[in-house]
């Protein structure tokens, strides 16, 4: 293995669930952009989701470099 | 909707920059062609799963399994999942030992493993039987491989076409819609091209698994949205009913479901047990163990992902069709009317799958006067139904993502196979790794760009998109008939297995040429030497053809290799599936291979009984 992938996994979750969170508080109060999703603040909710998958996958990749290095 | 919002356009080119970060750290790896071809043979098991998922899981797949969920109902579910996870698990059990090379025992030593293990599928096949088998189906691969990452191309090219991503673009170039097409599909490909020249399979393999993250990442929210906008389970259950009552006015007959399930073994044996595209990530691993796991992660991950995949379809249908409509409200004194138009095409539709249309946008009608229903569309109209800005980003780069996984792969097996199998065992024989490593290179541009003329020649001519199953039942057919044989038993033979690959593969296009679906013109669609016979549908006739070509090319094997002479035992070792040359079982029974494939072949059994 080159590299653990977890890693770039979880920096692209982290990333676009960052990405999420922070367009769904900003667009909160904005009715229209949510009439699709039935009202419901879609990308908070869903920003929210990725940002614990994708630090969760942060924490195990770190972990599995440190090893993956120690190996070496 | 038509152009994408800011944030959507940050989270593709987020995932854009992410792609080429793994060519980039691959890029210092890359020094021998063995690094570049088989990413070093260093990975482990779950990441060639997931990979292998992701190569399957092409932008065909993909809209395929929406279109079937809108098509046929909850059964597809049953259809996919049964498909191909028995293929997958008998691929895990059985195959990979004997393809990854160690079941000789040889694996002890390097130098001896080089000699043992192939690095593709031909090369076994040469290994196994000879060089005139090998060449056969390498030039046979390397022509399907560019062609279908050609034609996966062009499908996606066209659905970005339709969700408007490039709109902007083609606005401030001033490009005409033809050019915007050739656009999106220059796009991934140059994207594509760049991450495996720098980091190889390894890169395709890291991008396929990041595919695997996006593809739940955008596609579940589109699900859970979707089942809340229906009622539920309860509500999805309740407006299939009826849809499912209708399809089944095709009533099945013993006959089809023969036909069924002869062609789920074919169609899936073909695609996990005989397809190097998907072989490749396996025959990757670091050792035999990962090498048999991959299959089997593949497996249990695409149980979940069949779901995700299939019920927007499903859902899609069930909604209220679009029809043009005018609201009046009245704003402080003022009247407003608010007219939303909707195409034609989309009113003659059933729910969100609208009709196909026809140059002029007007619904095409098939002879009893129903709307012909575009199903491919299913999915991506679900995105733009229920995804607000932001969310509608990230649903498209998972789109984007699966076509890229499925058109990297093409690439990636197209080097492999002309490299090893063309050029080092025909052209160049003695040529030195450090070159190898600059043909392979060499190779997957020129992979990339047979590809792209094939996606071209798709674009002038739309019905190209039809032969993918025909292309299917000419070379990944016989493959699996002639692979089984060889894997499993040892009387087998080089002449019968050459005189089978030919065999089926004239079965195929013979059967095609005289055969003709109900109501298509001869030509692409069949019938093209006589018109025998009327198969019910296009469908029917590629299963049909595919499952000929299997059976002849079995049959013509064992004549073939009865009448010659039989290979010694000694040039066979490690080659043929033999239970006694297996290292013993090592730790306890529940974590074997066995009872791994056994609990996956239970959950997939379990997930087709609740669906149907």
């Amino acid at each position: 293995m080159f590299y653990d992938p977890r890693i770039s996994m979880g920096m692209l979750l982290t990333l676009i669930g960052t990405i999420l969170t922070a367009f769904g508080l900003a667009t909160r109060s904005n009715a229209d952009v949510y009439a699709k999703s039935m009202g419901i603040d879609a990308n908070l909710w869903w920003g929210l989701v990725l940002l614990v998958f994708g630090i969760a996958a942060l924490v195990l990749g770190r972990r599995g470099q440190i090893k993956l290095e120690k190996k070496k | 909707m038509s152009n994408l919002a800011a944030t959507d356009s940050l989270i593709l080119l987020i995932y854009g920059f992410f792609m080429l970060t793994a060519g980039f750290s691959l890029k210092p790896a890359m020094t021998s062609g063995q690094q570049f071809m088989q990413a070093g043979r260093v990975m482990p098991g779950w990441l060639c799963g997931m990979a292998m998922l992701g190569a399957s899981l092409g932008s065909q797949e993909l809209l395929g399994m929406g279109a079937a969920g809108a098509r046929y109902g909850l059964a597809s579910v049953g259809f996919f999942a049964l498909g191909s996870i028995p293929a997958m698990l008998f691929a895990g059990l059985y195959l990979m030992p004997v393809f990854y090379g160690s079941n000789s025992g040889a694996a002890a030593s390097p130098q001896k493993q080089d000699k043992f293990a192939a690095r593709s599928i031909p090369e076994y096949l040469g290994l196994r039987f000879d060089r005139k088998t090998r060449a056969l189906n390498a030039c046979m691969f390397a022509a399907m491989s560019a062609f279908s990452a050609g034609i996966a191309l062009y499908a996606m090219g066209r659905v970005f076409v339709a969700l408007h991503v490039l709109d902007q673009a083609a606005n401030t170039l001033n490009l005409s819609p033809s050019r915007t097409l050739l656009l999106a599909m220059a796009l991934p490909a140059a994207l594509v091209l760049a991450y495996v020249l720098l980091g190889g399979l390894g890169a395709a393999m890291y991008n396929q698994a990041l595919q695997f993250c996006l593809i739940v990442a955008g596609m579940l929210p589109v699900v859970l949205l979707g089942l809340k906008r229906i009622g539920g389970w309860s509500g999805l259950k309740a407006a299939v009913l009826p849809n499912t009552l209708h399809a089944g006015t095709h009533s099945l007959s013993a006959g089809a479901v023969v036909l069924a399930v002869g062609a789920g073994l074919v169609l899936g044996g073909g695609t996990w047990c005989a397809d190097f595209r998907l072989l490749q990530a396996a025959m990757a691993a670091k050792n035999v163990e990962a090498a048999r796991r991959a299959p089997m992660i593949a497996a249990a991950l695409r149980v979940f992902v069949i779901i995700v995949l299939i019920l927007p379809g499903l859902i899609a249908v069930d909604l209220p069709t679009p029809h043009t409509s005018i609201v009046i409200h009245n704003d402080s004194g003022v009247i407003y009317h608010e007219i939303t138009v909707v195409p034609p095409a989309v009113e003659e539709g059933s729910g969100l799958v609208p009709a196909k249309a026809d140059a002029d946008g007007k619904p095409v009608m098939d002879a009893d006067g129903h709307a012909v229903l575009d199903y491919a569309m299913a999915t991506p109209n679900m995105l733009l139904q229920f995804l607000p800005a932001g969310l509608l980003g990230l649903g498209m780069t998972a789109l984007l993502a699966c076509l890229m996984g499925g058109v990297a792969a093409g690439v990636t097996s197209f080097s492999t196979v002309f490299t090893c199998d063309i050029f080092q065992a025909f052209l160049a024989r003695n040529t030195a790794d450090k070159r190898l490593l600059a043909v392979a290179r060499w190779a997957a541009v020129g992979g990339m760009l047979l590809a792209f003329a094939a996606a071209w020649a798709a674009m002038r001519f739309s019905s190209m998109l039809d032969a993918m199953l025909l292309v299917f039942a000419v070379v990944n057919a016989p493959l699996f008939a002639v692979l089984m044989l060889g894997a499993f038993w040892k009387r087998a033979t080089g002449h019968g297995a050459f005189a089978g690959l030919i065999a089926g593969a004239a079965a195929a296009l013979l059967h095609h040429g005289i055969a003709l679906p109900r109501g298509e013109q001869p030509g692409i669609h069949g019938g093209w030497i006589a018109i025998l016979h009327h198969p019910a549908s296009e469908l029917v006739l590629g299963l049909g053809t595919a499952m000929l070509a299997f059976l002849v090319s079995l049959l013509v094997t064992v004549v073939a290799s009865l009448l010659a002479k039989p290979a010694l035992a000694e040039d066979l070792k490690g080659l043929v599936f033999s239970p006694t040359a297996r290292p013993p079982a090592i730790g306890p029974w529940w974590k074997r291979p066995e009872a791994m494939a056994a609990v996956i072949l239970s959950a997939a059994i379990a997930v087709s009984l609740i669906f149907i």
